[in-house]
């Protein structure tokens, strides 16, 4: 034990002390340098929709509102008009909650037989509906565009060119992901739980009512919410199996607007496309705590 | 307040036979417990008791009433599981209140029942949190009151201390006891914890494999095991259990084993001789055994392998080739490792079972109640 003053601390110096500081701020440069190109295409969105003339893709030269005119008058573009936005942001709303409540409701079942129930090939239902969600859903238009022709001329229900035909189609694509997480909101309530409330005096529709959905809440607002985005931001279907210009959404309008040959008013495109993004926004602050809760874990905690 | 009767009852799960033929009375207003390791089918019982689970066979009594087809909600059950189970989603309040809600009591009642059974267990501070907020005996004790505010006839308890710390624990059993007694609930306690069994319940069913094993009173179960599986799992520390065979041995009969020869007292030779094998399983608890240093009669001479301090007492142990033997010294006698004592067995306390496993005194009242 004599190696006594053979090891010796040394304090940093003031050089290495300010370059360390300094290089603290890198990641943020980078960061920030990175997510330019995300934040200029939402720039690019405003500043064109709000003037006439832009310099350099979105130095604004010229402010106006002319391009926001679609919300009280049609859209003219040459000798064609354009449906009204109006008609279809109703239309979109008419898709986005059909696909929710289409989601919602298979979905919360599914779960329930996923999490509670004993069957045979249980399993492999669970396997397949990962692989599901990982299936490139453009691969199957030709196949469901068979299927939606085919139910239409056996039941003589509109399934094509239909906006619920095709809320159909897209429910089914989200149903197999929430089914997954409403299954794992039932399996976080014990069956004693349950059993629980059967002693407590209820009969089976009120331990559902009163006992399990208070604690699927979560889950059911999360399945809702993203269901209810995937319906609004819904493009590919729509295009394909939707024909009659009455029944184009949101997406449809902007895809007719770029589509217009020779010439696209840009500034229109942009305030359109604006308007498009406003609700999914507004949406979003209002749910955004109910979001936050499925990446917390459900209802551990107990509130 | 209600009796109970099991009459054959049995329970299935696929292949699985969790509950085997089980028939068992509970008299009105007594505390009896389902003893058993885990897996001995126990908890399915109760949960038959409550009607959660259907029985495969056989039928259950409330009463003389045969209850088997009435829902949970009609049997007038309490019952608080291990786990509590306690409504994530709703206050303390709102968890007691709820069976009276469910009944449709009114509001001014359900209130002060909820204060009253609150009083009782001391939460009454607690009834505005959420469950997600009270600690592991807070919970347990607001599963109690959802358990008791409605007055049930039956009180079913599923390991209820289990999650609770030692000391809680030794509270929480006086204080269930006590109010067992109060409220005069007929009440059957599940547990894997033969200390909880045997101090909380006037009679104690051990289960095994599904199978009832022994029905009686806790000094029975001690005293009179019936069975092999009884007088080793009952008991703390747990009895000897030697193989033995039955032989004469420098002209005594004794039971001898590998370096192991333990002459019998007259009785014990007379019952032995009348059997007709002669392997047995020799039981002796720890506690039913003198250690001497003088030669005596009917003793035999052992060598301490280690002994184990235990406050009140010393755990001498001892070993004859494969065997060990355990034995229960008082404090005033000084043992050390390595010393030679006499081992002298309490010839009266002691149990022989056959190779089946049953105990030699139950063979003899069997043949008294063929003959």
């Amino acid at each position: 034990m004599n190696r006594k003053k053979e090891r010796r601390y040394v304090a940093p110096s003031t050089w290495t002390r300010i370059v360390r500081r300094a290089s603290r701020g890198v990641p943020y440069i980078l960061l920030a340098l990175s997510s330019l190109p995300i934040l200029s295409m939402y720039l690019w969105l405003l500043m064109s929709s709000l003037s006439s003339k832009v310099l350099f893709g979105f130095i604004p030269a010229e402010f106006t509102a002319r391009n926001w005119r679609f919300l009280w008058e049609p859209i003219q573009m040459g000798a064609a008009a354009h449906l009204s936005v109006w008609k279809a942001t109703w239309n979109t709303l008419i898709f986005a909650v059909s696909v929710m409540l289409i989601v919602v409701l298979v979905a919360t079942l599914a779960g329930f037989a996923l999490s509670r129930m004993q069957f045979r090939g249980r399993e492999s239902i669970m396997r397949l509906i990962i692989l599901l969600h990982a299936f490139p859903g453009i691969t199957l238009l030709i196949a469901i565009f068979y299927v939606l022709y085919f139910l239409t001329r056996a039941t003589h229900i509109k399934f094509l060119d239909s906006l619920w035909g095709v809320a159909l189609v897209k429910a089914s694509l989200e149903i197999p992901w929430s089914a997954w997480i409403i299954k794992g909101f039932f399996d976080n309530i014990p069956w004693e739980v349950e059993w629980s409330a059967y002693i407590d005096g209820c009969n089976r529709f009120q331990a559902w009512y009163k006992v399990i959905l208070p604690q699927l809440k979560p889950g059911i607002a999360a399945i809702s919410i993203f269901s209810f985005l995937a319906g609004w931001g819904e493009f590919i279907y729509l295009y394909t199996f939707i024909f009659s210009e009455q029944n184009q959404t949101l997406s449809l309008l902007i895809k007719a607007l770029i589509g217009e040959f020779r010439f696209t008013d840009y500034g229109l495109l942009a305030a359109v496309s604006l308007f498009y993004i406003v609700p999914v926004l507004i949406f979003f602050i209002f749910t955004q705590k109910g979001l936050m809760r499925v990446t917390v874990g459900g209802i551990k905690g107990g509130r | 307040m209600a009796s109970i009767r099991l009459e054959r009852l049995t329970k299935r799960f696929g292949k699985v036979v969790a509950v085997n033929n089980l028939s068992l009375e509970v008299r009105d207003g007594e505390f009896i417990a389902l003893l058993g390791p885990s897996g001995c089918g126990k908890t399915t019982t109760l949960l038959m008791i409550a009607g959660i689970y259907r029985p495969t066979e056989g039928k259950i009594y409330f009463d003389d009433v045969l209850v088997n087809d009435v829902a949970p909600k009609d049997r007038y059950v309490g019952l608080v599981f291990q786990s509590y189970a306690l409504y994530p989603h709703m206050r303390v309040y709102d968890n007691i209140a709820f069976p009276l809600r469910l009944a449709k009591v009114p509001r001014k009642e359900i209130d002060r029942k909820v204060h009253e059974v609150a009083k009782l267990t001391k939460i009454e501070e607690l009834l505005d949190r959420m469950p997600g907020q009270l600690s592991g005996g807070q919970q347990q004790r607001v599963a109690l009151c959802r358990a008791l505010v409605k007055e049930p006839e039956i009180l079913l308890l599923d390991e209820p201390l289990s999650n609770l710390d030692a000391r809680l624990r030794i509270e929480t059993r006086a204080e269930i006891k006590r109010l067992q007694r109060e409220l005069g609930i007929t009440s059957i306690l599940v547990t894997h914890d033969q200390v909880e069994a045997l101090t909380m319940s006037e009679r104690v069913a051990v289960m095994h494999q599904g199978v009832l094993q022994q029905y009686g009173p806790p000094d029975e179960l001690y005293d009179r095991p019936r069975n092999l599986f009884v007088a080793s799992f009952i008991g703390d520390p747990p009895m000897n259990l030697i193989p033995v065979e039955f032989k004469e041995t420098n002209g005594k009969p004794s039971l001898v084993a590998d370096g192991f020869v333990l002459p019998l007292g007259e009785a014990w030779g007379k019952v032995l001789g009348q059997m007709d094998q002669g392997k047995f399983t020799l039981g002796i608890r720890p506690e039913d055994v003198r250690l001497s240093t003088e030669k005596e009669e009917n003793a035999l001479l052992g060598e301490v392998f280690l002994t184990e301090p235990l406050g009140g007492g010393t755990l001498v142990h001892f070993r004859f080739g494969e065997i060990s033997f355990r034995a229960l010294a008082s404090r005033e006698i000084k043992v050390e490792v390595g010393d030679k004592l006499w081992i002298v067995p309490d010839q009266e306390k002691m149990h022989l079972f056959t190779s089946d496993g049953l105990s030699v005194r139950e063979v003899g009242r069997q043949d008294a109640h063929q003959g």
